[in-house]
This record gives C-alpha cells, sequence and structure tokens, in this order.
C-alpha cells in the first residue's frame, strides 16, 4: 500500500495514470504531454509499475502503458471513504441543530 | 437528505460536498465557531475530537486531538486562511506531534467552506477539501471512519464489482 500512495502522491504521475486508463500509451506519447524530458516521464511510469498501477509491454521499438484498473479502484475507493466521512459529519450536524427546536 | 451532492476528482485529490440544514446561516456558522460545538460532530464517535486551541479567525490557528478506541492520540492542527463571518472560511489542516506542532509529513488538506441563505431559515453549506497527497487521505480515513462502516464500505464494493468507470 505504502508503493501505491508514494506513486500517487505526484500530480504528473495522477497525470499519467488517467491517460492509461482510457487506453494505452506509448513513453514517448506520454512524454509529449508533459514539459519535461523523455527520461523523466520514463522515471515516473517505472514508480507507477512498482506500485501496479500501471503495467508496462514492449511492443516493436515501444514501450507501451496501460493502466491498472484494480489498483486505480482502490485509489479511488480512499475517496469514496472520505466521503463518508463528511457524509457522517453532515448527519452529526443535522443532530445537532435539531436539538435547537 | 441533508446531503445534496458530492463530487471527487481522483487527479486533483478533492473531495466537494454540498448540504442543506434548516437553520439559519448564522446557526451553521457556529458549529464552526463554537469549539464545543465543533467537537461534536468533526471526529465519528469512535475518535471523538477534542479542541484544546481554537483561534477563530483570519490568521489564527487552532489544535486539536482525536482520541481512538485503545486511547491512543492523533494530534492535528488548523490555520484559518480566510474567514468571512458567517459566510466563508478557509483552513489548512495537517497532522501534529504531542506538542501540537505541525509534523509536515504527508501533507496538508486545505478547505474551503461556504455557507448559504437557500430560503429563509435553511442554508446551504459547501465544504470543497483537497489533499496533497494519497497518503494523507488515507491517514484521515483510518481516524475519521468507524470501523464497522468501513466494513460495510467494502462489502458493498465487492458485490458491486468492478466499477465502469473509475
Amino acid at each position: 500500500m505504502d508503493r501505491l500512495f508514494h506513486a500517487l502522491a505526484d500530480s504528473t504521475r495522477r497525470s499519467i495514470v488517467l491517460r492509461a486508463i482510457s487506453e494505452e500509451h506509448s513513453v514517448s506519447a506520454l512524454a509529449a504531454h508533459y514539459a519535461m524530458s523523455f527520461a523523466a516521464v520514463q522515471k515516473h511510469v517505472a514508480v507507477l509499475e512498482q506500485a501496479s498501477l500501471v503495467t508496462k509491454e514492449k511492443r516493436g521499438r515501444e514501450q507501451m502503458v496501460r493502466a491498472n484498473r484494480e489498483t486505480v479502484r482502490k485509489a479511488r475507493q480512499l475517496l469514496d471513504e472520505y466521503e463518508q466521512i463528511w457524509r457522517q459529519r453532515v448527519d452529526r450536524i443535522t443532530e445537532i441543530l435539531a436539538e435547537d427546536e | 437528505m441533508a446531503v445534496i451532492s458530492t463530487e471527487k476528482d481522483l487527479e486533483a485529490l478533492s473531495l466537494t460536498i454540498v448540504a442543506e440544514f434548516d437553520a439559519a446561516v448564522e446557526r451553521v456558522w457556529q458549529i464552526w465557531e463554537d469549539p464545543r460545538q465543533l467537537e461534536r460532530w468533526w471526529g465519528p464517535p469512535t475518535w471523538p475530537a477534542t479542541f484544546d486551541k481554537h483561534e477563530f479567525r483570519e490568521g489564527g490557528s487552532s489544535s486539536y486531538f482525536m482520541t481512538g478506541p485503545e486511547g491512543e492520540k492523533s494530534r492535528g492542527w488548523w490555520k484559518f486562511t480566510a474567514i468571512d463571518s458567517p459566510r466563508r472560511l478557509e483552513f489548512n489542516d495537517g497532522f501534529a506531534d504531542e506538542s501540537g506542532a505541525p509534523t509536515g509529513e504527508m501533507g496538508e488538506t486545505h478547505a474551503v467552506v461556504i455557507l448559504e441563505e437557500v430560503e429563509a431559515g435553511r442554508t446551504r453549506m459547501t465544504v470543497a477539501s483537497s489533499f496533497e497527497s494519497a497518503e494523507q487521505l488515507q491517514q484521515m480515513i483510518e481516524m475519521g471512519m468507524e470501523e464497522g462502516l468501513k466494513e460495510a464500505m467494502g462489502q458493498i464494493d465487492e458485490i458491486l464489482g468492478e466499477r465502469a468507470s473509475v
């Protein structure tokens, strides 16, 4: 789990994951989207790969990157859980305000 | 239903929740301003919050701790970056060490709270929270949720299986 959070702690890496969810991209196609070197993007992809957020497959001269939906879903679940925290808070606020009547 | 809508942004690690209450704006403002009311709802019954400092003014800070089921304490701090009574409140929220000093670990959450009158005696509250890191989000969840509900959520997720959208 620690690797997953470290991998998602960076906005470029989160952006790469989102791009790779809808369809697979080559590392060079991904690199074209960011104001950083090919090597830097490659490094980000390696961190994501270690966290199982993406898989990489060699095809010809290109490295194709695809998001691992199951792992991404886990991250999404975190936000779902945080939403539940706030829903419970709203319930408690409603109870406190109801005491006024 | 008090909760009107929620919106999650995975890329920005943010959550926006909109809720409405049958109370005047000034009354809803008090649940943020008064630490005794705030600690009744900020933490869940299993991790109640205690605010030992609450300087509710721009530039002011708060210090609080949450007490877990085994008596373990987790400290946090708030720093108010904007207060426009009784309509708008912005603050940063982070973890603190035993003395209440910010640890700087896991980043900060920035929260923007907006209160609006929908009609006389009815208030809409919008809370937008954004996280710096997923680690911090995870930590918040561990302290903020009742175990039972967490399990229930996991079970629901299993039943629903793979979601079409992520």
